[in-house]
Formats: C-alpha cells, structure tokens, sequence
C-alpha cells in the first residue's frame, strides 16, 4: 500500500495546486519586492511591479536569478530575510572560489525538513525505520537534509557521516540500517566492500540517492549489490537541499514538492517555457523560502517535466533524469566543480599566464577519478625533481582548499594537450552511468 | 668557475628521449654528457652540450621545457676511491648535494664530475681550499 507523509497535499488535485501556487506566488513577489533591493532593482528595471502578478501563469513576467547574482552579492547580499531570522547556513561551490551561500529561518528548516520526510516516506520508510545517513555533515546540505528529514518523520536517524567504508558497514549491521541514504556511486563502493568482506545487511531494504547524476542501469546494479529497492532525490542547495524532489514506488522520476518549488522548464538558447516533454533548462521558484526566496532561479540542469499520472497517487509532476548541464560544472565524488575555480589555482602558475591544462574524469571501482593535466612552463620547471614534485604537491593541496575534495595533478609535455580554436573543450569526462 | 647544463622535462611516453637526441644532433650539437631522473610520471633529462646555448634554442623551437642552470665541476684521478675522498671533504664541509653525474673521456685517465649545490661560490672556494680541481669547461 502506497504511504504517504502528508496525503492532502501530496495527492490535492491540480486546480488546487495551481491556486495554492498563485497565493504564495503573489505573496513571495510583494515579500522580496519590499525587503530585497537587489529583486526590486530587478524588477524596477523591466518594469513589472508586484501588482502585475495574479497568478502562478504570471511567473514569465519576472526576471531570473542565477549563481553570479549570489556571488556578485556574496556572502548575504541575496538574503531577504533579516539577520535576526536567519538560523542556519549552507554553501556550495560557486564558480570562481567564492562559494554560494545560502541561509534559512526555521520555518524554511522546517520545509525542508518536511521536504526530506516526504521523500522517506515516498520512499517506503515509516516511524520505526532506522535512517544511515552517509552523506556529508556540513556546509554541503546532503548529510543534515535528509537528518532532519528522519527526524521530521520521526524515524531513527544515524549521522554517520561520509568516510571509512568499514564502519560504516558494521554501523549497518550493529544498528540494523532499514534505509541508506548517500551518492549512488558511494552505494556501489560500499555494495562492493560488503560482497568482498562477505557481510550481508538483511534489514537493509530501501536507499535513497542523490547529489549527483545516475542512470537506471545504476539503479539494477545497487538493488542487486545491496538488495533494496533504490530511490533518487533531487536538490540543490540554493532551492533548499535534498528533498526539492524525489521518487516514490514507481521509481519513474523524482515527484517535485510544488507546493513549495515551483518548477519551469526553458529552452536553452532562447530562455522561452517550454511544455512538458520537452527536454531543456529547470527553473525554481522557492514560493515559500523567507531566508532566500529565489525567483526563476536557473538551476542548469537539463531535464524535463513529465506529463504523465503516476501510480502512486501522487499528483506532483515528476521530472525526468538529470541527462546533461547548460554550463560546465561537473559533480565529481558529489561535490560541484566548476572549471573557473581550477583556473582560478592554475593562473599562479603560468607567469600571470594561464597554462595549459585539461581535466579528466573517470571511474573507477565506483569511485570518481579527478586528475588536472597541466602542461609544463619555464616557471614550474627545475632540474631538481625535488623542487617539481613541490610544486605539484601544492597546486593539488591549493586545488583542494579551492574545490573541496581532493586531486592529482599531472605535469604533462608542452604542446601535448589539444588546441582548440574557438571555445577550448578542456574536459574529458568518462564516467558511464 | 662553474659548469653550465640544460635540464629538459620528458613525459614519461615511448620515444622522448630519442625526440630530445634528434632536435640535438639535428642542431649539429655535441652530447657531452647526461643523465636522466626518473618518477612515476616524468623525468627530467640533464645534459652537458658543446653549445648550451644553441641546445636550449633548438630544443624550446621543438617545444621542449628547457632550462639551464650553472654547476660544478670538478676533475678527479679516474682510479678507485678518487671519487670518496672528495666527498668525504664534501660531507666535512657540510655541503649538500642535490645529485651528481659523471662522465669520463676515453682516452683520459682523468673523470669528471658535474655536481649540483646550493651555493656554487662557496663550494668552489672551499673545493679549491682543499685542493680539489675545479673546472669550469668540459671542451
């Protein structure tokens, strides 16, 4: 039987929905008109006043937000709520060192929170289930998202955190883990181990995976690994975390919660709504949020709403996989990297010159390789290797301060990597999903 | 009184060293003495030429990473325990050493050491000091 945190809102039917919709809409567009300079320049600037908005149809009229408006005005300068308000901090990787912050008040934990406890149940967990969350704890939203969320459902939470496989294993086991909630390439790594150490989890039933793209051959693999049912989440940092969207029993799509984010789907080159169906760029609308409302926020990921009724019952939309981006951030061990970070560390070392330099992805056993090729210059090089392999040891720990996990550097010939005459494609990604 | 040297970054890849010997001998440049350091992932190729200036044009031209840095040199009977005794007076003096090579002519019965130092000036002093030959040219 399908279970349900909050059948009203989750099964109201579409009328509903899109009026309850337009009531915060109208609500969100006079909050951040009155409170937030940097909307109201927006808005002033082509002309549409918050009385202009009547209704969630509307929404095309207002301008959109995107992660240079969050770093132009990093860390708080986004923030519509006052200080005394906001209760908690989030960030993730910006595109030029600075990171993206994001802040709540209680109630926008409280949402979230709400959000994530959607998704475990949508997922099959109840009260009873004991919550593994091995997601990060921090300033990435994954480990205390779906925390809260257990808790929220009242259900066991473990906070164990990312890192040493071993334990977390007979956490596990001691703890009897009903549901895993991680990277789905972390679930594989750890499917693995236990085959190799030969330990079973029998109360293991359900895992719930997020922060970075997979495929439904992912999917059978971990089921069969680890012998659950495997659900993926949806969410970002910047619309509030994991719990923007997630799959129920169907495993068809992740429903999108749009009683509280508002989804669009917009051709990429002309930035125009498109139907559902139609593959282009996702857009929020946070109708709820107080700490940082954002309104059109580009999320750059490709995707698509799917015009379909599910099974579940459910009558939010669901969206399709993630299947590409409209920039070139790339999610590596679940961490966002953007390509103007590396070149932010790189232009140390080429005489105010950037070097030449490519980056490499790749997978193996279930892990995100992450290698920066960089090609050799006068002023890196020595005669003593010494003095080389320094230099290389600090532009890997100056690359890892910078994007927050670690990589290896390696000095390639000059000349070597390929030149490009127009925009230089300096990533190769090989990983298969 | 020093003894001047190239050091070219090789990629560890089939063919680099006989790329570097090429770009050489096309040059009409005379090998007089190398020798390679090796890691994981590069080497680093240091060689003594009959004109370094000239090697280090023809190389960057061919796009090789390619600098010249200034060392010692000393000659040295080419008989056992010649080479222990200067570095027991070395090690004395407390002068490190970064790396060596050596090279040594057929015909001589003289060696010849290329040794890489912190300062040159004051190995060359304290070198001549104790009465170990310094030579600043391998012609």
């Amino acid at each position: 039987m399908e279970k349900y945190y909050d059948k009203k809102t989750e099964c109201m039917s579409r009328s509903e929905l899109k009026a309850l919709q337009s009531e915060r809409l109208v609500k969100l567009v006079d909050y951040v008109y009155n409170n937030n300079a940097i909307y109201r320049a927006k808005m002033d600037d082509i002309k549409v006043k918050p009385s202009d908005i009547k209704s969630i149809d509307d929404i095309v009229k207002l301008p959109f937000t995107t992660k240079k408006d969050l770093r132009d005005n990093y860390p708080f300068g986004m923030f519509t709520a006052p200080r005394k308000n906001i209760v908690r901090l989030h960030a993730s990787s910006g595109t030029s060192g600075k990171l993206t912050v994001v802040g709540y008040t209680k109630k926008d934990i409280d949402v979230w929170a709400e959000c994530a406890a959607r998704a475990l149940v949508a997922a099959g967990a109840d009260k009873n289930s004991i919550v593994h969350v091995s997601y990060g704890y921090g300033l990435f939203t994954g480990g205390l998202g779906l925390h809260y969320g257990a808790e929220k459902l009242g259900a066991v939470a473990v906070p164990a955190s990312s890192g040493n496989t071993a334990r977390q294993i007979s956490l596990m086991k001691d703890f009897q883990a009903n549901v895993l909630c991680c990277t789905p390439s972390y679930a594989i790594y750890l499917g693995e181990e236990m085959q190799k150490s030969g330990v079973e989890l029998p109360d293991l039933k359900i895992g719930i995976f997020g922060a970075e793209p997979w495929s439904d051959t992912m999917r059978k693999k971990i089921e069969k690994l680890l012998g659950i049912k495997a659900y993926d989440i949806y969410g970002l940092s910047e619309i509030t975390g994991p719990g923007v969207a997630s799959e129920c029993s169907d495993q068809s799509g992740c429903h999108i919660y749009e009683d509280h984010f508002y989804p669009e789907i917009l051709d990429t080159e002309t930035l125009e709504p498109l139907n559902y169906n139609s593959k282009g760029e996702l857009v929020f609308t946070t109708l709820t949020k107080e700490g940082i409302p954002l309104i059109r926020y580009r999320t750059r990921d490709i995707t698509m709403l799917k015009d379909e009724k599910c099974p579940c019952g459910r009558t939010f939309v669901k969206m399709g996989r993630i299947i590409g981006r409209s920039d070139d951030m790339l999610i590596i061990r679940g961490v966002n990297v953007f390509p103007s970070q590396i070149e932010t560390v790189l232009l140390n070392y080429g005489d105010g010159v950037l070097p030449h330099y490519e980056i490499y992805v790749d997978r193996f056993d279930s892990t995100d390789y992450f290698e920066i090729r960089v090609e050799m210059t006068e002023s890196i090089f020595s005669d003593e290797v010494k003095k080389i392999e320094m230099v290389k040891k600090e532009m890997e720990s100056k690359l890892q301060s910078m994007l927050g996990i670690s990589v290896n550097v390696k000095l390639v010939a000059p000349s070597s990597l390929p030149r490009y005459e127009g925009k230089a494609k300096r990533i190769i990604d090989n990983r298969k999903y | 009184m020093v003894v001047n040297q190239i050091a070219v970054f090789l990629e560890n890849k089939q063919g680099r060293i006989y790329d570097f010997a090429k770009v050489i001998a096309e040059a009409k440049i005379d090998l007089v003495s190398m020798s390679i350091a090796d890691t994981e992932e590069f080497g680093i190729l240091r060689a003594v030429t009959s004109d370094n200036k000239k090697a280090v044009e023809a190389l960057k031209k061919a796009g090789f990473t390619v600098i010249s840095t200034d060392m010692i040199g000393i000659e040295i009977p080419d008989v056992p325990g010649s080479l222990a005794k200067v570095l027991k007076i070395m090690s004395e003096e407390k002068i490190q050493i970064e790396y060596l090579y050596s090279y040594a002519r057929s015909e001589a019965n003289k060696a010849y050491i290329i040794l890489k130092v912190a300062d040159n000036e004051k190995t060359v002093q304290l070198l001549n000091k104790r009465g170990v030959k310094v030579v600043s040219d391998f012609k």
